[in-house]
């Protein structure tokens, strides 16, 4: 454990970010794309697929939240305002519980439409509620909204990132992006 | 068309004296249920038919001479979503217009020892017969025969999703029934 006050990231803090950011960026757009397809072994496929992202995501959004109580992430700069700091941690903190109750309605929305998700065809994970019509309409739009509000401040935390980096030319960026630093 | 339908099976030695003067006949097909689970991508997704007849001649005194027949209503499936609904009936799976019933008919009933039963016969599904074997548990309920069986069957045995759906790594082959026939004792 480093102390108090790290300036960057640790290499397992910038892993399992890329990792989750990049799981995000793919389960998105095809959760988007796959309900409109017809019956076919793709989409039975791609949901899965899709499905299996949203675990893992779960997964690596609890590693990573242990491992945030027991590495302190780096401060923000001084040169942020106070409302400017409120914003940023906010949005940290409403990406992390979204990051969960996304994945966690659709787990609830596969098990109400009777379907149990199996991690990888291999894990199959407890039904969280029985087969019901109603529930499962009911966390399906939940998942939905859930989805599009995460993908929103996914945007906003990327453009944020991108203006420090562009425009307040501080180290905000390169912290999460280390190979970056070389300009 | 009166064909067939399903059946099990038998008695312990102790019930026998219960049941003894006829055994069991008419099937309750509300009481009855006929299940099946198949697996997409690894998940297990169960399905069930809502419409079947069945016909049972069955005494635990002599399992042997008992029978049973199930003609199955295929257009009653419920494959576990509107996607499968709308999907199996089709021609690439139940091919329903062709193909509206299936059948089983047992040719023997076995006693395997207490109220173990094998339950043996063809069954035929989309014009392909093939034998099938199934361990029947009996007991019985009140006044109530139930016959309690499950087995696997192999869906492309009988050409049950053709085409791209011939593709066992995204739908296994093997599909699990389960039957649940409770039938009353004869007059």
């Amino acid at each position: 454990m480093k102390s108090s006050s790290p300036t960057r990231y640790t290499g397992t803090a910038i892993v399992l970010h890329w990792l989750i950011a990049l799981l995000i960026l793919v389960a998105f757009p095809v959760g988007l794309f796959m309900t409109d397809m017809k019956l076919s072994p793709l989409k039975l496929q791609i949901y899965s697929w899709h499905k299996w992202a949203g675990v893992t995501v779960l997964v690596l959004v609890v590693l990573r939240l242990v491992w945030r109580t027991m590495h302190r992430p780096p401060a923000l700069p001084d040169s942020m305002g106070p409302l400017e700091k409120l914003a940023a941690h906010g949005a940290h903190w409403a990406l992390y519980l979204l990051m969960i109750a996304v994945p966690m309605s659709g787990w609830l929305f596969s098990s109400a439409k009777g379907f149990p998700v199996v991690w990888f065809g291999v894990l199959q994970l407890p039904d969280l509620v029985g087969k019901d019509a109603a529930l499962a309409d009911f966390f399906h739009e939940a998942h939905e909204l859930l989805a599009w509000a995460l993908i929103l401040i996914v945007a906003a935390h990327a453009a944020a990132a991108i203006k420090h980096h562009l425009v307040a030319r501080d180290e905000v960026l390169t912290r999460m992006l280390p190979f970056l630093k070389s300009r | 068309m009166k064909k067939t339908f399903l059946t099990v099976a038998a008695a312990a030695a102790m019930l026998a004296p219960l049941a003894h003067a006829a055994g069991f006949g008419t099937v309750l097909t509300d009481k009855s249920t006929l299940a099946f689970t198949s697996k997409q991508m690894g998940v297990p997704v169960d399905g069930n038919f809502k419409r079947f007849k069945s016909t049972i001649n069955f005494d635990p005194a002599s399992p042997q001479a008992g029978s049973a027949t199930l003609e199955l209503d295929m257009a009653s499936v419920d494959a576990g979503s509107k996607d499968a609904n709308d999907e199996v009936v089709g021609a690439k799976w139940f091919n329903l217009k062709q193909f509206p019933t299936a059948a089983f008919k047992s040719s023997a009933i076995k006693p395997l020892g207490g109220n173990k039963f094998e339950l043996r016969g063809p069954v035929t599904i989309k014009g392909t017969t093939k034998e099938v074997v199934a361990p029947v548990t009996f007991k019985q309920d009140g006044a109530n025969g139930v016959f309690d069986g499950a087995f696997t069957l192999k869906r492309l045995d009988f050409k049950i999703g053709e085409g791209e759906w011939a593709d066992t790594s995204t739908v296994a082959d093997e599909i699990q029934i389960k039957f649940h026939i409770v039938a009353a004792p004869k007059k």
